[in-house]
């Protein structure tokens, strides 16, 4: 990976802070209830929860993919009403159209009215950033997982995002591949300190990656799923994988997960 | 895999789907390695191999001819019928009819194309186009092409417009048919991703839903043009003083076999050409789009 802050130095966009407040979404029966939750501007926040805990349905509610039921999400305090041009999506799947070029479904990310010769250049600055520049006029099922996920990254920084949402975005990765794609998502927000969300189901990814780490489940007795525990990381990053601070809050995480300790 | 064993996999598997009214959904692919177990065949062994059958017939037709075995009248000589098209062809009627019946396929074909295109989009697209037009459609496209003839020579007389009409309907129904359930069956993930970088309405049909289905649509827009030539038929044969299907039905009230076996070699020709040519586009299609 080149020069990071180079390749992103004209990409730089501000970054806005997200609240959830008093946020709620059922379908047919209640999936998520009261989530009140603040996203600093250029936070990084890890969203964490078993499966099916509406994790990523509070992601797809910030991007305008989905509406709550009761409450509101809200972008640099305004409420977010269909597709938030703020935003971009990084999803488990790379979801690149197959019969683009790798480069033309980076563009696809572009703001709407971006010049062509501007956006030609971003996009290939992108693909140096992301290491595909030599993949640029190649298929996407002419590249292997890792860089077609790596692509997908790059669509949604072309958007040039205040927020970045991203969901488990390395999940269906092989592990070493997994922890590249870590390092280059803090290489970028190094370089252009965004807004990130991230949900992911890997602990030690939101311990290495994430400002605040917040756990979604059940409480006793209730119904749909809400901030259960919130946990602000310790360190700076890029953190020692090895910490043994980390080692307790993984301990931790995994307990609000409902998985024993001794297991691990 | 190279382009060439993919574009043929895709093609077995859409003609296991055609045979089926749903179709294929976009996305689907063949299962690697499927493609060479049939064995490998050079392009000229190919070749070789598909003229082996039709030079048997025509062996078998000329010697059953010569030899006395079937009497003239009753099946005449390869060599009758070719003289039967150049009796034709000296009256300059040979090119008219099939100048005639192509143009009458091709019009029929692009506007039924065109019609189907444009109602599949909007069944496969808005469920309440959906609701509101399938059942109709779906007891329309029940009705025969035979049905129809009386009552579009009743309405049209019998100038070129009925016969025209009647081509549309035959193209129509496998356009309709494989736009609608193509994009009904687009990867929601996709369409969602489109959505999701801002894409929505024309925007998000041209650069998400459209280039998904093009695969789907050149099926369509193949079987359409058989269709065509089918209809073709039933049209001319009813009331038509030109054409090829004209040529079968006054070759039978004047016993003309020879005729009637240059019409159906030609439709068989024509039938044949139109096809490669459409099917070869949509190699292409499938190529650059899937």
């Amino acid at each position: 990976m080149t020069d990071v802050s180079a390749a992103l130095g004209a990409l730089a966009s501000t970054a806005h802070p997200v609240r959830f407040s008093g946020l709620g979404r059922s379908f047919g029966r209640p999936v998520l209830r009261d989530v009140d939750l603040e996203v600093a501007a250029g936070e990084v926040l890890a969203i964490v929860g078993a499966s099916g805990c509406g994790k990523s349905t509070l992601l797809r509610i910030a991007a305008g993919l989905d509406a709550p039921t009761t409450g509101t999400a809200t972008i640099d305090g305004t409420a977010v009403d269909g597709v938030d041009p703020r935003c971009a999506f990084g999803f488990q799947q790379p979801r690149l159209l197959p019969w683009r070029s790798i480069a033309a479904n980076v563009s696809l990310g572009l703001p709407r009215g971006t010049a062509a010769a501007a956006g030609r250049k971003r996009v290939a600055r992108l693909l140096e950033l992301v290491g595909l520049a030599d993949a640029a006029q190649l298929r996407p099922r002419e590249v292997s997982g890792g860089m077609a996920q790596r692509a997908s990254l790059a669509r949604a920084l072309a958007r040039n995002p205040g927020v970045l949402l991203l969901d488990e975005p390395f999940g269906a990765l092989d592990a070493l591949t997994r922890l590249k794609m870590q390092d280059l998502l803090l290489d970028v927000h190094a370089a252009a300190p965004t807004t990130v969300l991230l949900v992911t189901h890997d602990v030690d990814e939101a311990l290495q990656l994430a400002d605040r780490v917040v756990l979604l489940g059940r409480e006793p007795g209730a119904e749909g799923s809400t901030v259960v525990r919130e946990i602000v990381v310790p360190g700076e990053r890029p953190r020692d994988r090895g910490d043994a601070r980390l080692a307790e809050l993984r301990g931790e995480l995994l307990e609000g997960l409902g998985v024993e300790r001794h297991a691990h | 895999m190279t382009d060439q064993t993919t574009a043929t996999m895709e093609r077995e598997g859409r003609a296991n789907a055609l045979g089926n009214p749903m179709l294929t959904p976009v996305g689907v692919r063949a299962q690697p390695g499927a493609a060479r177990t049939r064995g490998s065949l050079g392009p000229v062994q190919r070749i070789l191999l598909g003229a082996l059958l039709p030079a048997i017939v025509l062996g078998a037709w000329w010697l059953s001819t010569s030899t006395g075995f079937f009497a003239p009248h009753q099946l005449p000589s390869p060599v009758a019928v070719v003289q039967a098209g150049v009796d034709y062809a000296e009256r300059g009627l040979l090119g008219t009819y099939i100048a005639i019946s192509t143009q009458r396929v091709l019009i029929g074909f692009i506007a039924g194309a065109v019609l189907g295109l444009a109602v599949g989009a909007l069944v496969g697209l808005s469920k309440l186009g959906d609701a509101f037009l399938s059942p109709m459609l779906g007891g329309v496209r029940a009705v025969p092409s035979l049905a129809w003839v009386p009552l579009l020579l009743l309405w049209m007389g019998i100038g070129e417009e009925p016969k025209v009409v009647l081509i549309a309907i035959g193209a129509f129904f496998p356009v309709y048919t494989t736009v609608a359930t193509a994009l009904r069956h687009v990867d929601r993930d996709l369409v969602e991703a489109g959505r999701a970088f801002g894409y929505r309405g024309v925007a998000l049909f041209f650069t998400v839903q459209l280039p998904a289905v093009v695969p789907s649509v050149a099926a369509g827009l193949r079987l359409a043009l058989a269709q065509a030539w089918l209809f073709l038929v039933a049209a001319e044969l009813l009331a038509s003083s030109m054409g090829l299907g004209y040529v079968l039905s006054d070759s039978q009230t004047t016993g003309r076999v020879d005729r009637i076996i240059l019409a159906i070699v030609l439709l068989a020709l024509l039938g044949k050409l139109s096809d490669t040519v459409f099917g070869l586009a949509e190699r292409w299609a499938v190529r650059r789009w899937a």
